[in-house]
């Protein structure tokens, strides 16, 4: 690789970011891929990939006596700290990772070159697990009031959306041509979500190019055949996603916003949820809080505030909660938009429609929905997660917001999903690894054009070949909650959100919870069911052997496997954790933080992982306690971690104790 | 003194609201000398909604045409709205509430009173927890020994009649150390810590005063308790007060120990709130919890102001410096603030369930409240007189228990499966704190529950909850025994509001209710199917 100027540095030491005393020593690799730290640790030899792609920033600090750091900040928000000895390997490795981790073609990432060694047939049946054609059919589409559309086939009309849309049946190719070069982008309204117990839609669409009085007759029947679609009511909303002033500010520049008075029968709402730029700035905000050393509460929680970030995931809960409520309870039609339809308009719509239709909460149908409202409507992956090297002020979290939505209905309802926060995780990471092709590039077309399919692989195969992992053991698929709509409850109550550290701050992990209930539930229902087929077998055979009277012979059937239960009710170890530092700046007990012991291991790729098959991180559950906790549950295997822990650590404390 | 006399009116029709998710309850509400009860009509459901007058916490009226609302507010945080037909009868419901839910007689209180059916009275007194853990203490080490010196409370008021010493001081020189700290809290041993051979103690602080004053028994009760854990041993004297306060106490007799005359011993101080600006945390947060028009960085600036969370990591962070300080440093810890009723109780006891597997089960942690709180002497009476809404002037309030469960219920949130009990025992204890029909939570102090004759003639809350129903809501159904210390974060980002506490009643209360029944099916299931292995044998 012409950009690797150094591929390989020697006696790097990895810094542990909870306390600077304990860094690793080893080699640091870089690949065409990933940068590589193998620890020279012989037992161990513990590595630490990070995916090029993964890198957000990189910084290389002032030289100390020790060596020359470097601070690398990831998008799945991973903060890594090497020291290296000599300044101008540095420097190497700092100027080659900063052309490594901003590639300038779409060839250099890593999907290209990722090969989970499957076969054509098997990548391609990959690609038609979810058909968004089986999920128009699966909302009652085609019918009365809906039809499929080839106006944009071959993106002759608008080049950010697929080329299969609904669209309401009285709308005529002449009148949606016709909306589409009164909306920004050619974004006419299409439909997102259908109702069917009420024929209530979703629709979404760009601004209209409204200026200060500009109309357009055909997109004026556009929005009457969206309200025609609908028997149920006399009416539509039109939500517009932006604050009001942004919105008219945009009037200036011929765009804006529809005037009541040109459409018959609309209900217009502004929902001020703020733009990319503000949102970029905000979660820079509160990750830097996240970084903090040893915050005080105050420090946080005034951080958090002052970064807006829940501000903001609430103005965009509280915009898919009216859509949910004016479908649902008044039967009205709504039709989104924001500026261009792709951001704001993806998060609403996406939020709405989870709100309305279980479906959408099981780990197929969220899929479906990301699918859906996000990959197929245009969302542009490529820019807003720099994938590829280009405008920093493209970059914005606009889907780790909808991701963090869905976050905090599944704490409000924890019985309500069928999938974990674990999945959540994984896709977040994945929308930024480029290590499958669903989210490469900005649209359709262009996904098309660079033939993503016949050359990639696509994570939801790959999702849901490990699906088994990413359940929700309190999912409750019979229950009242999930039959329709989720109910908030009617005041405006702000203490639902919450600070998400299971993601912003899931590389330190030893903040996170210790034990995972959700683990612990899997394993437990996986034991019982083993056990219960394991019975029914049992019973057969109990049956067979009576039918044959073998009276005389013993039957010693297999008692030692149910032994396995024991294995997680007698005694849980997992809990190897050791202290954090207490005494934060007492001098008395100088810098003893003995709390990393044996965490590193959540950020590490043990040997065994890379062996596999599947170099994908997600395959380790690196970020959760809970497969590390179930491993350890078995007596062996948790007692000894313990005891060599504490008994590594007890030198220190003594050492300290004396000093002081 | 008759109850009659402050009852005004006896009954009144009236209309219930319970908050915007229950639907209202009509029917005739009457004022009993301890309850306000609603019976709802023949035709509509049976239940008979009742509230222990004494968890009433303020009390607000409004007159209009002729009737009347009344909102009472809850010890438990709830709000209750009363709409009740005539004025004056409204008023006079009112003025009876008010009066009858502030009396401060012990001995006339409900728990006198009640008698519910299944349990025999004195049935589960039998927790003698001085006695009880000397029992094991004395299996463990033979350094200690049980001290009846305060059986009659005239060294100690707010000790129990027995305390864990060490063996090499004798009872005199207990009685001089009791004289040399303030209300006589000499120090005794809180916890044994096996493993490590170290010790927990407790102790109030030292009456040294300006001129620096000594006590030769004192210092040789502190260099026994090292001397007794190992040749060479170290202790750590956390103290909860700030070095300044610690200082300035002295100009009211108070003081620290001085390092020069208790070899061995190093001092810290991790200042903990208490008192009064503990109580008005607890209330801020209450009030920002029940304002639901506020915008979302309102909500983030009143949590950061009340400082809540704040006392939580603080507490939190003591308890595990002193737990570190035994099992990692090897050190014996004696922990005390001023008058080691508060604060103290609040670091021993988090220390013990960090290190002790057994204060973690159901039966330990009964044992760990009884014998850290109850009979360590809290003053419960007085911390516990008002909740977060009261207007009467605190005086000696202080939500220091509250604070003790909050952050037990931290440690079960992030070591889910470590704690044999749930939420609903915590909610539990919250709530018999500060209101209670069983007598376990009465008065300030033993000599007290003793002169009031609570345990022959009222009920302990420990056989209540023994009692078959709501077992689910108490016991944590993902309990495994972990053997190991549980160590804790203390970062902000893992410590959390106790939403299933202060925003019990403004929440749907299903969703929750649900998971949890969820994981007992799950759990209870498993156990089913590890029950019905078929034994083929023949």
């Amino acid at each position: 690789m012409e950009h690797i100027r150094t591929p390989k540095v020697e006696n790097v030491r990895l810094v542990d970011r909870v306390s600077s005393k304990k860094a690793a020593l080893g080699t640091l690799y870089l690949t065409a891929t990933h940068v590589i730290f193998v620890e020279n640790a012989p037992d161990t030899r513990k590595e630490t990939w990070i995916l090029h792609s993964q890198i957000s920033t990189i910084e290389k600090q002032a030289t100390t006596a020790t060596g020359c750091p470097l601070l690398i900040r990831c998008k799945n928000f991973q903060i890594i700290q090497f020291i290296i000895p000599q300044e101008r390997d540095c420097h190497d490795v700092y100027i080659s990772l900063i052309r490594l981790a901003r590639p300038v073609k779409y060839e250099e990432l890593y999907c290209f070159s990722f090969n989970p060694k499957l076969d054509k047939e098997e990548r391609e049946q990959g690609w038609m697990l979810i058909d968004l054609s089986e999920e128009y059919k699966r909302m009652g589409l085609p019918n009365n009031y809906w039809q499929l559309s080839d106006v944009n086939r071959d993106y002759r009309v608008c080049d950010s959306y697929p080329t299969e849309l609904y669209v309401p049946k009285s709308a005529t190719a002449h009148i949606i041509v016709g909306s589409s070069k009164f909306r920004s982008r050619r974004r006419f309204p299409a439909l997102s979500y259908y109702y069917k117990d009420n024929h209530a839609s979703i629709c979404r669409s760009s601004q209209p190019l409204s200026g200060f009085s500009a109309r357009c007759l055909e997109d004026e029947q556009m929005l009457q055949a969206i309200r025609k679609a609908n028997p149920g009511s006399d009416f539509i909303y039109v939500v517009d996603t932006r604050p009001k002033l942004n919105a008219m500010a945009n009037r200036a520049a011929g765009k804006g916003y529809e005037n009541e008075d040109n459409y018959s029968n609309i209900k217009f709402q502004f929902i001020g949820i703020e733009n990319i730029h503000v949102m970029r700035n905000s979660l820079q905000k509160m990750l830097e809080v996240c970084e903090l050393k040893s915050p005080s509460m105050s420090d946080f929680l005034w951080g958090l505030e002052n970064s807006g970030w829940l501000r903001h995931i609430k103005a965009i809960m509280d915009a898919g909660i009216f859509i949910a409520k004016a479908i649902s309870e008044e039967g009205a039609s709504v039709l989104v938009h924001c500026s261009d339809g792709w951001d704001r308009t993806a998060q609403v719509c996406s939020v709405a429609s989870l709100l309305l239709d279980p479906h959408y909460r099981t780990l197929k149908g969220f899929m479906v929905l990301v699918e859906k409202d996000w990959i197929s409507f245009g969302h542009k992956f490529n820019h807003r997660y720099g994938n590829l090297d280009g405008d920093p002020k493209e970059i914005s979290p606009v889907i780790d917001q909808f991701i963090e939505c869905v976050w905090q209905l599944m704490e409000q309802f924890p019985c309500a999903f069928e999938f974990s926060e674990r999945f959540l995780i994984h896709i977040q990471h994945h929308i930024y690894s480029c290590q499958f092709g669903n989210f490469l590039c900005n649209s359709q077309k262009e996904r098309q054009e660079l033939k993503i399919q016949e050359r990639t692989y696509s994570l939801w195969a790959h999702l849901w070949k490990n699906r088994a992992d990413y359940l929700n053991p309190l999912f409750r698929a019979d229950h009242s909650q999930m039959q329709g709509t989720l109910h908030l409850p009617t005041a405006p109550c702000n203490f639902m959100y919450k600070f998400w550290s299971g993601m912003y701050n899931r590389f330190e992990k030893g903040m996170q919870p210790r034990q995972s209930v959700t683990d612990y539930l899997m394993a437990v229902k996986e034991e019982t069911q083993q056990l219960e087929e394991e019975l029914e077998a049992l019973e057969e055979r109990l049956e067979k052997i009576q039918k044959v009277q073998l009276n005389h012979t013993k039957v010693k059937s297999k008692q030692s496997e149910p032994s396995k239960q024991s294995g997680f009710s007698t005694s849980d170890n997992s809990t190897a954790n050791t202290p954090q530092d207490y005494s934060g700046n007492m001098k008395s007990f100088p810098s003893r933080s003995p709390s990393q012991g044996d965490e590193d291991s959540a950020l590490i790729l043990t040997q065994d992982n890379l062996k596999s098959s599947d170099p994908d991180l997600s395959a380790n559950s690196d970020q959760e306690s809970g497969v590390e906790d179930l491993s350890c549950r078995s007596p062996s295997g948790g007692e000894c971690a313990p005891s060599e822990d504490s008994g590594k650590d007890r030198d220190s404390d003594e050492a300290v104790f004396l000093t002081a | 003194m008759e109850f009659s006399e402050l009852i005004r009116t006896d009954r009144a029709q009236a209309e219930l609201r319970r908050g915007p998710e229950a639907a209202p309850l009509r029917g005739t509400l009457c004022v009993t000398g301890h309850h306000l009860l609603l019976s709802p009509g023949p035709q509509s459901t049976p239940d008979l909604w009742l509230l222990l007058l004494r968890s009433v916490d303020s009390i607000e009226k409004r007159v209009a045409g002729d009737s009347g609302t009344i909102t009472l507010r809850c010890k438990d945080l709830r709000v209750l709205q009363l709409d009740i037909e005539g004025a004056e009868a409204t008023l006079d419901i009112a003025r009876s509430v008010e009066a009858l839910s502030s009396l401060e007689s012990v001995i006339t209180s409900f728990p006198f009173f009640y008698r519910p059916k299944g349990l025999r009275l004195g049935d589960a007194w039998h927790f003698h927890p001085p006695e009880r853990y000397y029992k094991r203490v004395a299996r463990e080490t033979n350094a200690w020994r049980l001290s009846e010196v305060n059986e009659d409370f005239s060294l100690c008021p707010s000790y129990p009649r027995a305390v864990i010493v060490p063996r090499a001081v004798d009872d005199d020189a207990l009685s001089r150390s009791a004289r040399f700290r303030q209300g006589g809290r000499f120090p005794v041993l809180s916890y044994h810590h096996a493993p490590s051979g170290t010790v927990l103690l407790r102790a109030s602080q030292p009456l040294s005063g300006p001129q620096k004053r000594r006590c030769v028994e004192d210092e040789e009760l502190l260099r026994a308790v090292l001397a007794g854990a190992r040749p060479g041993a170290r202790g750590i004297i956390v103290d909860t007060r700030s070095s300044h306060a610690a200082k300035q106490a002295r100009m009211t007799g108070g003081g620290t120990e001085a390092k020069a005359v208790y070899p061995g011993w190093k001092r810290l101080h991790r200042p903990l709130e208490r008192g009064r600006p503990l109580q008005e945390s607890f209330v801020c947060l209450v009030e920002a919890c029940g304002d639901k028009e506020q915008s979302m960085d309102r909500w983030l600036s009143r949590l950061q102001g009340c400082r809540w969370l704040a006392h939580v990591k603080e507490a939190l962070s003591t308890a595990c410096l002193a737990a570190q300080g035994m099992e990692r440093e090897g050190a014996c810890i004696l922990v005390h603030g001023a008058e080691g009723m508060d604060s103290t109780l609040l670091v021993t006891s988090l220390a013990q369930l960090i290190l002790d597997p057994l204060s973690r089960t159901m039966t330990g942690f009964q044992e760990l409240v009884e014998r850290e709180w109850i009979q360590a002497g809290h003053p419960f009476q007085l911390r516990c007189a008002h909740s977060a809404f009261s207007h009467a002037r605190p005086k000696h309030e202080a939500p220091t228990f509250l604070l003790f469960l909050d952050c037990v219920w931290q440690l079960g949130r992030q070591f889910p499966l470590s704690l044999e009990f749930g939420e609903g025992l915590l909610l539990a204890l919250f709530e018999h704190a500060y209101a209670s029909p069983f007598g376990t939570f009465l008065c300030n102090s033993e000599k007290e529950r003793c002169l009031c004759e609570v345990r022959t003639r009222t009920h302990s809350l420990w056989s209540g909850l023994n009692q078959p129903k709501e077992q689910r809501k108490l016991w944590n159904p993902l309990y495994v025994l972990n053997p190991l210390a549980i160590w804790p974060s203390v970062e902000p980002q893992s410590l959390r509001l106790w939403q299933g506490l202060f925003l019990r009643w403004t929440r749907p209360p299903e969703p929750a209710e649900e998971a949890w029944e969820k994981v007992w099916q799950i759990v209870t299931e498993s156990q089913k199917t590890e029950g019905s292995q078929p034994t083929v044998s023949a």
